[in-house]
């Protein structure tokens, strides 16, 4: 199916498992100043997936609003992690309750190997994308960028290979581009770009390399501006992507001139460079 | 009854469900998902589903995240 913009700009839709989405950037909803702004930002940023975290119900704070009342889901999806999970049975548990919770079988798998990094365990990670892939879940999974990990995870059900770009809020953008071109050749399904961005070239790169999507959270919400850099993520996922289809020229050591070579004024056609 | 929600012990009476639990907190019930003593407690079942001393409650629900 094609999503026309004009007969130039035709793309196709991201599609993870039976779900698509309009943009192929998708949105934290962590971090930002109150649920308004998050509100806010997210409209700007043109996504229509957003992750949420699951979490406690905090007893002794003052009752309310809840972030649901600040998700319109007839605009967005909503995509549950497993954030901040550090063993696969936790990851299950969290990804159930999601499911309960919101009706989903989608899920953001993360199960990390420690506090200090957020670096995700591989053994524990394809243990639980196995199970889940097993029980129906639309399993998007946060991994290192090791080609051969990402593999494990497609042939283990994963719907989505997201490889970090670099460490989660470290904002040092895509380290090892070379290593996420080889996932997209290495598996079938969407390779989405997930944590490490730190500005809107990031976003760009990671597209121009050819990959499905780009996830991002603090690059937004902890902007010294959040709204307008929503803006500038929205427009350098465009960017990146289109640039990655229409195809960038081989890269040369020597210069080549854009203007015609011959014809220039006092100067003899003979002497003109030959190409 | 004592029963453990999540992680503080709290006096409940003994004909408590989880749906009574639920609203005595104050809680919205369609924002929060239900696991009891590790087993995840399916919404429609929440007003039958019957409390027990000792049981072990977590009341969760969404947040903000990445």
């Amino acid at each position: 199916m094609l999503h026309m913009k004009n007969d130039y700009l035709a793309d196709s839709l991201l599609q993870v498992g039976k779900h698509h989405f309009q943009s192929r950037l998708l949105v934290g909803t962590g971090k930002y100043k109150d649920f308004a702004e998050m509100r806010a930002a997210l409209e700007m940023s043109g996504t229509d997936c957003v992750t949420v975290a699951i979490r406690r119900v905090d007893l002794k704070a003052p009752k309310g609003e809840s972030i649901f009342d600040y998700i319109d889901r007839d605009k967005y999806t909503i995509l549950p992690n497993t954030a901040f999970c550090f063993d696969a049975e936790s990851a299950l548990r969290t990804a159930r309750l999601a499911r309960e919770l919101l009706g989903t079988d989608l899920c953001k798998l993360e199960v990390l190997g420690d506090t200090k990094t957020l670096l995700p365990d591989p053994v524990a990670t394809l243990e639980a994308t196995r199970i889940l892939a097993d029980e129906g879940f639309t399993v998007m999974v946060y991994t290192s960028d090791d080609p051969r990990q990402a593999v494990h995870l497609a042939e283990a059900g994963a719907a989505a290979i997201m490889p970090a770009g670099s460490p989660i809020g470290s904002g040092q953008g895509v380290l090892n581009p070379n290593a996420v071109r080889i996932i997209q050749e290495l598996v079938d399904v969407p390779v989405i770009v997930d944590a490490g961005v730190g500005t809107a070239s990031d976003v760009s790169l990671a597209m121009e390399l050819g990959v499905d999507g780009v996830l991002l959270n603090s690059a937004i919400a902890l902007a010294q501006q959040p709204m307008r850099m929503a803006a500038a993520m929205r427009d350098a996922t465009s960017a990146g992507r289109n640039a990655f289809l229409a195809g960038r020229i081989p890269r040369k050591l020597y210069a080549n001139a854009s203007s015609p070579v011959d014809g220039v004024i006092g100067r003899a056609a003979e002497i003109a460079p030959v190409s | 009854m004592k029963l453990t929600v999540n992680g503080d012990v709290r006096e409940a009476p003994t004909d408590a469900t989880i749906l009574t639990l639920l609203e005595s907190l104050g809680l919205r019930p369609e924002i929060v998902a239900v696991e009891v003593n590790g087993e995840l407690v399916p919404r429609v079942t929440h007003g039958e589903r019957r409390l027990a001393e000792g049981d072990r409650i977590e009341f969760v629900t969404l947040v903000g995240g990445g």
